[in-house]
């Protein structure tokens, strides 16, 4: 499994240098673009796009938080991509009811403006939570801690659909 | 991909949608949500004391494959004993409403729906 840490010469950590990730990912552009190639061989020009490619698919996938955590987590050998478990966890389901029940809620409620301004502070905050939970423990690094922080990509992947649901409404509130 | 004329009915027209009292001690309450899409799924069960599921209800926040599969959970389960209900797999519910593939995970979600909630009920009286 290809290492897009490695490949951006960056440490394979949650906390990230987004700053040192843009350039490097510009740098790498600039070494594979097709106009440095133009009087190359075929297979050398075809090794250019892969490898444009890869740079792209990298920077797409450390750049964002979750696809970050993923990618730390499939390269300690927990694959989350493409699961079919369902998340068992009665408390958290129960919270997940009650605010989908409270985003319901917000386009009949008096002042809808304010609400999903409110809502989304909350789930920002949640979301915040989970990901300092998740660098706590990918940093731990022992199988527990690692089992734990899968646990907690799962949960952060409601709490990303509830933010991507509450944008949603937020535009439509905005535009009546 | 078309949908089938079943799963649309029960999206377009859900059954049983609602809830029970979930501190009552007949109503068993199942809880069941599916990472890969952030759909989040509640099903309960109205228990008689001959262990028969007299009603149930949902709550689902999902796609309409997800809320269809649900609707179609509660008309199953009703009649049935809390052991024949457990036996409802993915496979049928899938096959019943003829889920493309990419929307399996959502027939997964009810047989677990149904499973949780078993679960809570022997919880519930062994307590």
């Amino acid at each position: 499994m290809m290492n897009y840490f490695e490949l951006f010469d960056l440490p394979s950590l949650f906390e990230l240098d987004v700053n040192a990730l843009r350039l490097k990912y510009l740098e790498l552009q600039r070494i594979v673009h097709p106009d440095k190639f133009a009087n190359a061989s075929e297979r050398e020009r075809l090794l250019a796009v892969q490898k444009t490619a890869q740079i792209n698919d990298g920077y797409s996938m450390l750049k964002s938080p979750i696809t970050r955590a993923e990618h730390l987590l499939a390269l300690a050998d927990i694959e989350l991509a493409h699961e079919y478990q369902t998340l068992k966890d009665p408390m958290f389901l129960m919270q997940q009811m009650e605010l989908r029940e409270q985003l319901e809620d917000i386009p009949t409620a008096k002042d809808p403006e304010q609400e999903i301004i409110d809502f989304q502070l909350q789930i920002d905050t949640f979301i915040a939570q989970f990901e300092q939970q998740f660098n706590q423990l990918f940093n731990d690094g022992s199988q527990q801690a690692l089992d734990n922080a899968a646990d907690n990509v799962r949960k952060l992947k409601f709490m990303l659909k509830l933010a991507a649901e509450a944008r949603d409404l937020e535009e439509q509130i905005l535009i009546f | 991909m078309a949908y089938s004329e079943k799963l649309l009915d029960h999206y377009e027209n859900p059954r049983n949608v609602g809830s029970f009292d979930k501190n009552d001690p007949q109503i068993a309450t199942g809880m069941v949500g599916a990472p890969a899409c952030g759909d989040v799924m509640k099903l309960q069960l109205k228990i008689n004391d001959q262990g028969i599921i007299e009603d149930a209800k949902f709550k689902t926040y999902g796609c309409g494959s997800a809320i269809a599969s649900s609707s179609l959970v509660t008309e199953w389960v009703k009649g049935k004993t809390l052991d024949e209900a457990g036996e409802i797999t993915n496979r049928t519910i899938a096959d019943e409403l003829a889920l493309p593939p990419v929307k399996i995970h959502c027939s997964i979600l009810a047989e677990d729906a149904i499973k949780a909630a078993i679960a809570d009920y022997k919880d519930k009286k062994s307590k």
